[in-house]
């Protein structure tokens, strides 16, 4: 049995942060989940794709093929009364917004819960996008755990908040709550689970035609005054310690500060406001908070949520409290927080001297060689790149091309010796940037895109272009799962773990039903013959499709049980 | 206890998160708060893999500068890589065994030249260890339980209060039983090799 199904109540295990969000789950009693992997959020659809596995799993769980479809199938289920989740990184939520935009008019019936993670200094990602300003955007409210044990608790207290208001609720983390270890002390787990609901139909709620939105939008705000209301009460915003300066922070901001303030040993003259529900900004809970205080410092990552919240209240309440943050230049809007940066900026608060670390003299260090990550041995897409190349190579173009590039290991492919990644946005951008190339330059159009990502967002693209009768190539690098983020399955897989027995549907069927025209499908391992094969379709004008097909080394490995062959 | 902070360092695939999990995995059979941050991601490939185990209340899931008690390095590279995260009142413990970057193979840059800097790291840090932690790893049965040689190096400095007792007993309860022996044994030619 999965080990988040069988710990009992009362016991302490040591949790990732992720793995204590699926706990959360089972305890709250969700019903249907659904997620498109990504980091730092992968852990959670890996573990819900494993307990949904297994025989009366409480949980149904799916891998859709993007976050957009993820918040449907849990917005439907929440709208027919289930508990329902989506999970996703903080560019994932660009993609689900279009849902998430108008769920917040509609509602939910039973609880849904929205978690997203965010990624500060861009660990895994593309941009360091700050996910409470979409909650704010959808006026949807959010938590913001801080540590295991918090991401366990705050995603159980997200369902009873969900159903109260008929919204679905936001579980925010970064990664450095996402991939934190600590003790987690366990919960009962549901035993009765509502896997299915029945959905009551409402003429006026469930459609948002104009006539019905205008009446919902009015209801979401009210729903707000409400949100705010529980946030006011809510536990899980608190003041530690009664000191006359105030420290505002939530997420993992407030163990920075609760370190620093340790270390310091400030503990008299400063209180915590710690925020777990700082959205939407709980103007009554923070008043009090302040109450009788000389100043306040926020500390938060990325950018200044609370500081603005909290600047808009004290003006309004022609408040003159000096407020110290981002806008004061103390704090920075870039990158995760470095602990003795904080530190530095709580000692100043504070009026106590702050003494940096001794180091040794380390001037004489030379430039140490670095450890990029590379493709790995015996990857396909080293030999799909390396024949591509050859082809352009032979036909004399190589110089006068352009590769849109896409999400996934073979993004890679920018650094040398390949550099063969000139342009890339998101997820599919390869698809519809190599249409506009293609109308604006005469450069020849060569772009790249993996399996996972061709069905999250390259089928809408391709149609686009093949109607619109655009002029480049796309290659498909079908290495039969969704490499990056852990090898998890998409609809296109045809390399399966054993009982694995969903459908594949075939990248080639699909593409040709799009009115490709010129296909080509090469196995990349076989150079001579793809090559020949990369040169005839490179020369061919219109939208050609080449699908590089060839198993990720790593996934192969997995699903032949670690054996060599 | 006193608050610590532990750096692992070294390279995918050497078994750092095991490594930060097993710490973990005891403190809480102690009763000792524990928090450990783990960086994901380009782990299997080739990458740095860092992580850090925090014990005795520190809640913050980062080491900045100077701010490591423990430095435990699995590939010496990656230990001077490390070297600003510690203080002179640091303790580095380091394998000698290199992994050489494919930056250095295709020319790209230099391996630096350790043995001065080993020297360096015994006069300015509280306390030095270096071994050959492949080695002892391959002794105890296993080339992959290089991890756990280092661990045992960091037990038995005694810095942690962590028996070598409750050390086996959590590879008990955590590795797969095929490899547990050979765990064991590579705990203890760490331990040993520091004393």
């Amino acid at each position: 049995m999965h080990p988040l199904l069988k710990y009992c109540s009362g016991e302490r295990r040591l949790l990732l942060g992720n793995e204590a969000v699926v706990r959360g789950l089972l305890e709250a009693g969700c019903g249907v989940a659904a997620a498109y992997p990504g980091t730092p959020s992968s852990e959670i659809g890996n573990n819900l794709f494993f307990i949904a596995q297994e025989e009366d799993s409480p949980i149904y769980f799916e891998f859709s093929t993007n976050e957009k479809v993820a918040m449907e199938v849990a917005a439907a289920a929440a709208a027919s009364g289930v508990r329902s989740f989506t999970c996703m990184k903080h560019v994932g939520m660009n993609v689900a917004s279009d849902v998430m935009m108008t769920l917040a008019y509609i509602g939910v019936k039973g609880g849904m819960v929205i978690f997203v993670a965010d990624d500060p200094s861009m660990h895994s990602s593309q941009n360091e996008q700050d996910s409470r300003i979409f909650a704010r955007f959808a006026n949807l409210p959010m938590l913001e755990p801080s540590s295991p044990q918090e991401m366990k608790d705050m995603t159980i207290e997200a369902f009873e908040i969900s159903e109260a208001l008929e919204l679905p609720v936001i579980v925010r983390s970064t990664t450095r709550t996402s991939h934190v270890s600590g003790p987690v002390i366990m919960g009962d787990r549901c035993q009765d689970v509502k896997r299915r609901g029945r959905f009551q139909k409402e003429l006026f709620r469930w459609v948002p035609v104009p006539a019905v939105a205008r009446q919902r939008h009015k209801w979401l705000l009210e729903q707000v005054d409400r949100a705010e209301d529980m946030a006011v009460s809510s536990g899980f915003n608190r003041v530690e310690g009664n000191g006359p300066r105030a420290i505002l922070c939530s997420g993992v901001s407030v163990s920075h500060v609760r370190d620093a303030v340790n270390d310091l040993g400030v503990h008299d003259r400063v209180r915590l406001v710690v925020m777990g529900f700082p959205l939407p900004f709980p103007k009554r809970f923070v008043m009090d908070a302040l109450e009788g205080v000389e100043k306040v410092l926020v500390v938060e990552e990325l950018e200044p949520v609370m500081e603005e919240q909290l600047r808009l209240m004290l003006d309004d309440a022609e408040m003159d409290l000096p407020v110290f943050g981002k806008a004061s230049g103390d704090l920075p809007r870039l990158y995760e927080f470095q602990p003795t940066d904080v530190a530095r900026v709580v000692a100043k608060f504070t009026d106590e001297d702050f003494s940096e670390p001794v180091l040794p003299d380390l001037s004489g260090m030379p430039d140490l060689p670095m450890r990029p990550p590379t493709m790995c041995k015996g990857c396909p897409h080293r030999e799909t790149y390396n024949n591509v190349k050859e082809a352009l190579k032979q036909l004399g173009i190589e110089e006068n091309t352009i590769y849109p590039s896409d999400i996934g290991c073979y993004t890679l492919a920018l650094l040398p010796p390949i550099k063969m990644a000139d342009y890339l946005t998101c997820m599919g951008s390869s698809v519809g940037t190599s249409a506009g190339f293609s109308a604006a330059t005469d450069q020849k159009v060569v772009s790249f895109i993996g399996d996972s990502t061709f069905f999250h967002s390259g089928l809408s693209p391709l149609a686009s272009a093949v109607h619109n009768k655009h002029n480049f190539c796309l290659v498909i690098l079908d290495n039969s799962t969704t490499a990056m983020t852990g090898q998890q399955p998409h609809p296109g897989i045809w390399l399966k773990p054993p009982g694995f027995d969903k459908p594949t549907i075939s990248i080639e069927d699909v593409v040709k039903a799009m009115g490709v025209k010129n296909f080509v499908r090469i196995n990349p391992y076989k150079k001579q013959e793809a090559v020949a094969a990369l040169k005839e379709i490179l020369s061919m004008d219109g939208v050609c499709v080449v699908l590089s097909e060839a198993p990720c080394v790593l996934y192969k490995k997995r699903v032949s049980g670690g054996r060599k062959k | 206890m006193d608050r610590k902070r532990i750096l692992i360092t070294g390279v995918g695939g050497q078994g750092n998160l095991l490594a930060a999990r097993l710490l973990g995995h005891a403190a809480i059979t102690m009763d000792i708060p524990v928090r450990i941050s783990e960086v994901h991601g380009m782990a299997q490939r080739g990458g740095v893999v860092e992580s850090a185990v925090m014990l005795g209340g520190i809640e913050s899931p980062i080491i900045s500068r100077g701010q490591a008690d423990v430095l435990l390095s699995f590939e010496p590279l990656e230990t001077l890589r490390s070297l600003n995260k510690c203080s002179s009142k640091s303790t580095v413990i380091t394998n000698t065994r290199p992994i050489v970057p494919f930056t250095v193979k295709l020319g790209q840059a230099e391996y630096p030249e350790m043995d001065e800097w080993f020297s360096f790291m015994e006069k300015n840090f509280a306390r030095f260890h270096a071994i050959d932690a492949d080695a002892m790893a391959r002794e105890a049965g296993t080339a992959k339980a290089v991890n756990v040689v280092m661990l045992g190096a960091l037990i038995g400095t005694g810095i942690l209060p962590f028996s070598r007792a409750v050390m086996e007993e959590t590879i008990k309860n955590v590795v797969k039983p095929k490899f547990v022996d050979a765990n064991i044994k590579a705990l203890g030619l760490g331990a040993e090799a520091v004393q």
